[in-house]
């Protein structure tokens, strides 16, 4: 069934009317995703891409009228963390937010409450959610999937698409692709995907791409030594990174001498996990891990 | 963003945190004046946003004016990691009694802000958590209700400070914590927050580190950003809100995406080369864009090729090689460039980049082997 998102997910999109919003909306329905509201508040009444979605001035209107079970976030970062309460409260359980630059402090009380509700959110800074042949929630180019038994979860947005791209080219194709996001705290942690992937009975393989920064990786890679058996690879990107800056990512900075590529790949080896020197080894590696 | 220690005492200061009030000074008789002013003994500190700056000889004692401006002469313009010092703060010299540090951070990893307590201060926090993380306290704040009064108190009992500054403590606490959440911090730190001889409590050195994320709604904070500090380039990059972050090496980059970014770095690496930069040029590149990504990469004489690699999924191809072509043709140093592009429009580059007689490759790996492969040629030519 995949994760997270499928053929039963019917879209909410925030900012539907905005730059963003709308290109990517365009593209999700392109892709067969069930686009069924858009909410911009002062829009309400309007109908976005050419006429197919209605518009509502709420997430409470749009989901009572459309029963919508997710949502998509293209709002700019003064007003994401707003969205994504907004989305909680109006009763929906998979928030997605695409947007990058939302304040650190805001994002950790958006975090713990979601959490007391039980609202899955993933994101913010990343690009959403793809299960691929059924659902695209987000910007991950529909184009680079085939779809096959290994699922993919990363914290980075067009490293994400190199590596799926690498993977259909030789013939491995995806279940799910989750981008988690690349701030210091993102609603989901690889650990939550990899137990959601360990659960699915169409993942057969898993990889993880992570990077410098946190401690999100090693806490991956314990878990997978403790409770996860099927095949994974890793890749993690920085090991050329200079300590104590930001790499474009928030959460991409190494820390007091922690969070370095060389003690996440470090943690992962030792959980057994093979990890990859570059995104072209990838299939190689799933095919090695597999066999063995 | 990191906040020298007079900007981070500004701030402690509006908040609350009783600090001692000192002087800046950018010449020796601006120091001798700060001096005379305070009267008494000062001392004088460089004001650098990197480490050690006591054992580099920036932190000086100055019992009269005179002393202070010697000491100012001899701390303006040293060097300290690679930073010359510029600006020094003058203070009135106190009598230490105790020294205790105390923090407030971001910890991701517990997903909490978490207070940082020690009777160990005016030391590394890292080394007395080597050593002795007995002797540290480390209390996260609830992420809705925040500080509260018990764990004021709590910290209070733990660092074993006197009944009667109790109260004192509380009141500096609570403007720590106001100040690192009233200017969005990741780090609000005080090492050493002391008990005078006098037997007062003050901050006497402090340390904000501002999240960067949150800087458009706090102007008069981003005013504060100490540019002297900052690469040339860096800075010059983010005017041009472009990612940028200079190296050492010899291979110019230019990727769209952080994590691909550093990748391609690593991939150069591996191929035996040296990535002379990060940068990302992020989504939707095109030519005007690409153009000042050249010039800022090239602003670096060490660099000898550059690696261009985009993955078009909104950002286009054929835009970037466009911009590639265009942008090129107004350099003012020519060097070999590697393209690869893939994703969006990807054989319409292709076509583009032939035609101008750049070099290309398909896959990144390729790419990188490329690039350090024209880099080391031309540095035999």
């Amino acid at each position: 069934m995949s994760i997270l998102v499928n053929r039963e997910t019917r879209l909410l999109v925030q900012g539907i009317t905005g730059r963003e919003g709308e290109f990517h909306s365009r593209a999700m329905i392109e892709y067969g995703t069930r686009i069924v509201a858009g909410v911009t508040p002062g829009k309400g009444g309007q109908s976005a891409i050419d006429g197919r979605v209605p518009v509502f001035d709420t997430v409470a209107e749009a989901v009572a009228q459309t029963g919508a079970n997710a949502t998509c976030i293209f709002v700019p970062a003064a007003f994401a963390p707003d969205a994504m309460l907004e989305a909680a409260d109006g009763g929906l359980p998979l928030v997605s937010c695409i947007t990058e630059g939302v304040p650190a402090l805001d994002m950790l009380r958006v975090y713990h409450v979601l959490r007391a509700k039980g609202v899955r959110l993933i994101g913010p800074n990343c690009p959403g959610v793809t299960s691929v042949d059924e659902a695209k929630v987000g910007i991950i180019p529909g184009n680079i999937h085939s779809r096959g038994p290994v699922g993919l979860v990363s914290r980075s947005g067009t490293l994400t698409y190199e590596v799926v791209q690498a993977m259909t080219d030789a013939g491995v194709g995806q279940t799910t692709c989750v981008g988690i996001g690349g701030d210091p705290i993102v609603g989901t942690s690889f650990v939550e995907i990899l137990d959601m992937f360990n659960q699915d009975p169409e993942t057969e393989a898993i990889v993880m791409i992570g990077e410098i920064g946190g401690d999100e990786e090693e806490k991956a890679a314990a878990f997978c030594a403790r409770e996860v058996r099927k095949p994974m690879v890793a890749f993690i990107a920085g090991r050329t990174a200079p300590p104590g800056r930001r790499m474009g990512h928030a959460g991409a900075i190494i820390s007091g001498g922690a969070g370095t590529a060389e003690s996440k790949r470090a943690a992962l080896e030792a959980a057994g996990i093979r990890v990859a020197d570059s995104p072209s080894h990838i299939p190689r590696l799933l095919h090695e891990a597999r066999v063995a | 963003m990191k906040l020298q220690e007079y900007r981070s005492k500004e701030i402690l200061a509006r908040h609350g945190v009783p600090i001692v009030a000192g002087r800046t000074a950018t010449t020796p008789e601006e120091a001798r004046e700060a001096a005379s002013e305070i009267g008494g003994p000062v001392i004088v500190k460089a004001q650098v946003l990197v480490g050690g700056r006591g054992k580099a000889g920036g932190v000086k004692l100055a019992a009269t004016p005179e002393e202070a401006e010697q000491r100012a002469r001899e701390i303006i313009g040293l060097d300290i990691k690679g930073v010359t010092v510029k600006t020094l703060l003058v203070a009135p010299a106190a009598e230490i009694a105790k020294e205790y540090y105390l923090a407030f951070v971001l910890d991701r990893a517990t997903r909490a802000v978490t207070i940082i307590a020690s009777a160990e201060g005016g030391v590394e926090i890292e080394e007395t958590a080597r050593t002795n993380p007995e002797a540290i306290l480390r209390m996260p704040l609830h992420p809705l209700i925040g500080l509260q009064e018990h764990q004021v108190r709590r910290v209070a009992f733990f660092l074993g400070l006197p009944p009667e500054l109790r109260k004192d403590f509380a009141v500096l606490m609570r403007g720590l914590n106001d100040a690192f959440f009233g200017s969005d911090a990741d780090l609000a730190e005080i090492n050493p927050m002391v008990v005078t001889a006098e037997g007062t409590l003050l901050a006497l050195d402090a340390k904000i580190v501002l999240d960067e994320s949150a800087l458009p709604r706090h102007p008069d904070l981003e005013a504060m950003r100490d540019l002297n500090e900052e690469e040339p380039s860096e800075v010059a990059a983010r005017e041009a809100g472009i990612s940028f972050i200079k190296l050492e090496g010899s291979i110019g980059c230019m990727v769209n995406g952080a994590g691909l970014a550093m990748t391609t770095m690593d991939l150069v690496k591996l191929a035996g080369g040296e990535p002379a930069n990060f940068l990302d040029i992020g989504g939707g590149a095109k030519a005007d864009r690409v153009a000042a990504a050249f010039r800022i990469i090239l602003d670096d004489p060490n660099v000898k090729a550059i690696l261009i690699n985009i993955f078009g999924g909104i950002t286009r191809g054929d835009e970037v090689a466009h911009g590639i072509v265009e942008a090129r043709q107004s350099l003012t140093r020519d060097v070999p460039m590697v393209v690869r592009i893939v994703g969006t429009n990807a054989d319409e580059a292709r076509e583009i980049l032939a035609k101008a007689n750049l070099i290309t490759a398909d896959s990144l790996d390729d790419a990188a082997a490329k690039a350090v492969e024209a880099a080391r040629a031309g540095a035999v030519a």
